[in-house]
């Protein structure tokens, strides 16, 4: 299992979506899965071993990286990644189920079983307004997190076994913090695009209603 | 999940590319995405743990890293090959669209349709005239925009493409100026030259493609005016009628307008 599986669903997910939701794919995909895995990983890998206290005493360098990173920046990401494709699997389990219930009745039900109307229409903004949801609170948890995106070269610890405030220094500093505004730059764009596309639904179906309810009045 | 993925996306733009724009995806993935994946970040693998500082204070190596390489070759690399892509996924995102076009039209059962099936449409190969080749044209100006920031990114940030074996660190904590040491100096300059020996190749493939595609337009645009040339009367005919439309328009306009203000 690895992240071949987030890379297909989306693929699958990219068949029933709208073309401001295959831009959405397209900037998951190439801004931050690939980046994610291409270069970020790297980055954190040995984050625990380069993470460096001015002093001798054991497990004082183990309480305080634990202490000012209680989940590493890499795993939240991680974390964000899969919790904001994971949405668009309700509209792939819906369009499932209409397919399964017009092979079970053994007769056309739905018009296609892909378009969006209908129940398919709720589905596909309720997972629209999670993928946004999710978005904003894991931008808000970083933020609370870390005090910001930015992340300082020092940090002062005094919890014990350290004797007292001792100096900790971060590896690698300003390489995490530039691919931490990578990752917050497309979550804004994700939250952009998400928002207009919920808009663009609204509106259309909106007046589609509008003119079929008017079309009956004349009629 | 690597680079493999981006090769499928690109592979299947590479269908509708000029000969020049496959001879540059070839370049891509074989001198860089390759070279990259393979040899370039085993060399930098080790990077921080190698880099080694004269003086036993603690976080003076780590501070004295991140002052010297605020992002690493690699990583800067790995984003201009991202960047770099990128552009690529419009020209995709156009075919797509040009696509669905078709399908929706030959569903319907339109007969100006030339397609037996839906899977002749799949495998088509779209040819770069109309609106396609502006998305074409504009996704290679953005390429040899993006190859030309980040060129210039290395060159601004590492003081030219050689990599020293020592530096002078006098970062706090460093309790002086202290010798720090690169590990493998030597073979990361022989990669960072490869790399951006292979980027310029890159950038006048471009260029190479842009003007191709200049010139072919302009040529086509001068075959197009010299064939109207070549048929006056039928043009005369149409203009004529035209201007009888215009004629009678205007003098419909006129009437409305004193209508009114009668």
């Amino acid at each position: 299992m690895s992240w071949a599986f987030l890379r297909d669903l989306l693929s699958g997910v990219n068949k029933y979506s709208t073309g401001i939701g295959r831009i959405w794919v397209a900037v998951v995909f190439m801004f931050r899965l690939l980046v994610y895995i291409a270069v970020a990983e790297n980055i954190w890998k040995h984050e625990h071993d380069e993470f460096e206290c001015n002093i001798k005493q054991p497990g004082c360098e183990n309480v305080c990286f634990d202490h000012f990173f209680p989940v590493s920046h890499i795993r939240l990401w991680a974390l964000q990644l899969i919790m904001v494709s994971t949405p668009s699997l309700l509209v792939v389990f819906h369009v499932a189920y209409r397919e399964n219930r017009e092979k079970h009745h053994n007769q056309k039900l739905y018009r296609k079983p892909g378009k969006i109307d209908g129940g398919l229409l709720c589905t596909y903004l309720i997972s629209l307004i999670l993928k946004t949801g999710v978005e904003i609170v894991f931008l808000v948890l970083f933020y609370k997190l870390y005090n910001g995106f930015k992340i300082p070269h020092l940090v002062k610890c005094d919890i014990k076994p350290c004797p007292n405030t001792v100096d900790c220094y971060i590896s690698k500093p300003t390489e995490k913090m530039i691919f931490l505004y990578f990752l917050v730059a497309p979550s804004c764009l994700c939250i952009i695009l998400n928002l207009s596309e919920l808009s663009y639904l609204i509106f259309k179906y909106s007046i589609k209603c509008y003119l079929k309810r008017h079309m009956k009045k004349q009629q | 999940m690597d680079w493999g993925a981006l090769h499928t996306i690109l592979g299947g733009v590479n269908k509708h590319s000029t000969s020049i724009g496959k001879i540059w995806l070839t370049v891509l993935f074989i001198f860089r995405i390759m070279i990259l994946v393979v040899a370039a970040e085993k060399v930098w693998g080790d990077e921080q743990d190698d880099f080694v500082c004269n003086t036993l204070q603690p976080g003076c190596r780590n501070v004295c890293y991140d002052h010297f390489f605020p992002i690493s070759h690699i990583r800067l690399w790995a984003l201009q090959l991202i960047f770099v892509s990128t552009p690529a996924l419009l020209v995709a995102m156009h075919v797509a669209y040009r696509r669905h076009e078709k399908k929706r039209l030959f569903r319907k059962g339109d007969q100006k349709c030339e397609y037996k099936d839906i899977e002749e449409i799949r495998k088509q190969r779209f040819r770069i005239e109309g609106s396609l080749w502006w998305t074409y044209t504009s996704s290679i100006f953005f390429r040899l925009i993006f190859e030309a920031v980040f060129m210039y990114a290395f060159y601004f940030m590492y003081d030219g493409f050689r990599m020293p074996r020592l530096m002078k660190c006098n970062a706090w904590p460093c309790p002086n100026t202290v010798d720090c040491f690169v590990s493998r100096p030597t073979e990361k300059t022989v990669f960072t030259i490869f790399m951006i020996a292979v980027s310029s190749i890159c950038i006048l493939l471009n260029v190479a493609e842009l003007c191709y595609l200049l010139t072919k337009f302009f040529l086509r645009r001068s075959k197009k005016a010299g064939n109207s040339k070549q048929q006056p009367n039928h043009e005369n005919k149409e203009e004529s009628k035209q201007n009888e439309m215009n004629e009678l328009i205007s003098d419909s306009c006129q009437n409305t307008v004193i209508g009114f203000t009668s």
